[in-house]
């Protein structure tokens, strides 16, 4: 039988605690509200063009973005703003390439100008072998970007500890790997995840290591409050189509996470019943 | 007179503000965002800044990123 709702049945739900199954809430992000789980990058895209394709047919509602000295030799090649209009998509500026907390600063501060908003992501790497974030010197950037008056989203570490610190500062959204960046391998600690997304009250978002919409799924499954995702679009054969599927996935992902999944059992349990068989 | 433009040495005429050299780059001032000396020059002042002998001047835009 298929159930249909209405609006009765939604205004139900907020009103009933135990039927919160069917509803959801937004993800607001230091006030902001998106109707997407999904956030794109633009790095890596055969071109700009794609890059937007991909962003239409992901449905996301925020891009991250890198900051780059202009090519002086050659004023008139095409620029991101060309393709990707940030009036209408929330350019999310990065600070890759930034190895100190004064560097990341002075890079989110130029943005800022560029784009005129406060809502940030910081990554400090460290060796370019894995990308892992230098969490001590993270966290001292996220410190002077909070005194600035900037809105941290924070990649990090799938370490609940640091998890722990970095929202204690006031970063506005907790972001742990879930593979080395661009590696595309997956959630590899599933338990620090979960550690995570229980402990934390502002919107944790796996940033990095997803491959493919099944690991998207995962992670919103484990109650992520969104996902990051660059290269698995990019890199995949066919991005526009890659990128639907991470919609869905992360749409799935999120709807199997509310519903809440049966209990693992050892044994089988028949479906259909036992009694009266011929 | 010498400046460095994005790392690298630069001869401009002098008494030239931020949005003429801008011009002069051919860039549009929406587009990018500039730092002199490591300060941040608002949009608001381009045509009030003017860039003087030595003047350490970034000009950066969005590029794709992860």
């Amino acid at each position: 039988m298929v159930t249909v709702l209405k609006s009765s049945d939604l205004l139900a739900a907020v009103e009933n605690p135990e039927n919160m199954q069917v509803q959801d809430k937004p993800l607001t992000i230091a006030g902001r509200v998106f109707g997407s789980r999904l956030i794109i990058g633009t790095g890596k895209y055969k071109d700009y063009q794609q890059n937007a394709d991909a962003l239409t047919a992901s449905g996301a509602e925020i891009v991250t973005v890198a900051m780059r000295r202009v090519n002086l030799s050659s004023p008139d090649e095409p620029m991101l703003v060309d393709f990707i209009d940030p009036k209408k998509v929330v350019f999310l500026p990065n600070t890759a390439g930034c190895f100190t907390g004064e560097d990341a600063v002075r890079t989110l501060r130029l943005a800022r100008e560029a784009g005129g908003w406060s809502l940030v992501k910081l990554e400090v790497l460290s060796d370019p072998k894995h990308l892992y974030p230098d969490m001590t010197e993270t966290m001292r950037a996220a410190e002077m970007l909070i005194k600035d008056g900037f809105d941290v989203m924070v990649y990090c570490s799938d370490d609940p500890v640091f998890a722990r610190k970095l929202e204690d500062l006031g970063c506005v959204a907790i972001m742990p790997l879930g593979a080395p960046i661009g590696s595309g391998l997956g959630i590899q600690n599933k338990v620090n995840i979960r550690l995570i997304v229980e402990q934390t009250s502002v919107p944790v978002i796996v940033d990095a290591g997803v491959g493919t919409a099944s690991e998207a799924a995962e992670a919103m499954e484990l109650g992520c409050d969104a996902i990051i995702t660059n290269t698995a679009i990019a890199e995949a054969t066919d991005p526009i189509r890659m990128a639907r599927a991470m919609k869905h996935a992360v749409i799935a992902g999120r709807e199997a996470y509310l519903a809440g999944r049966m209990a693992r059992k050892l044994y089988a349990d028949p479906s259909s019943p036992l009694g009266g068989l011929i | 007179m010498n400046i460095t433009l994005n790392g690298e040495h630069k001869e401009i005429a002098s008494e030239v503000n931020v949005t003429e050299l801008l011009n002069d780059l051919s860039l549009t001032p929406a587009k990018v965002a500039v730092e002199r000396n490591l300060q941040i020059v608002p949009r608001s002042v381009y045509s009030k800044i003017i860039i003087q002998d030595g003047d350490r001047i970034e000009i950066v835009r969005f590029i794709g990123g992860g």
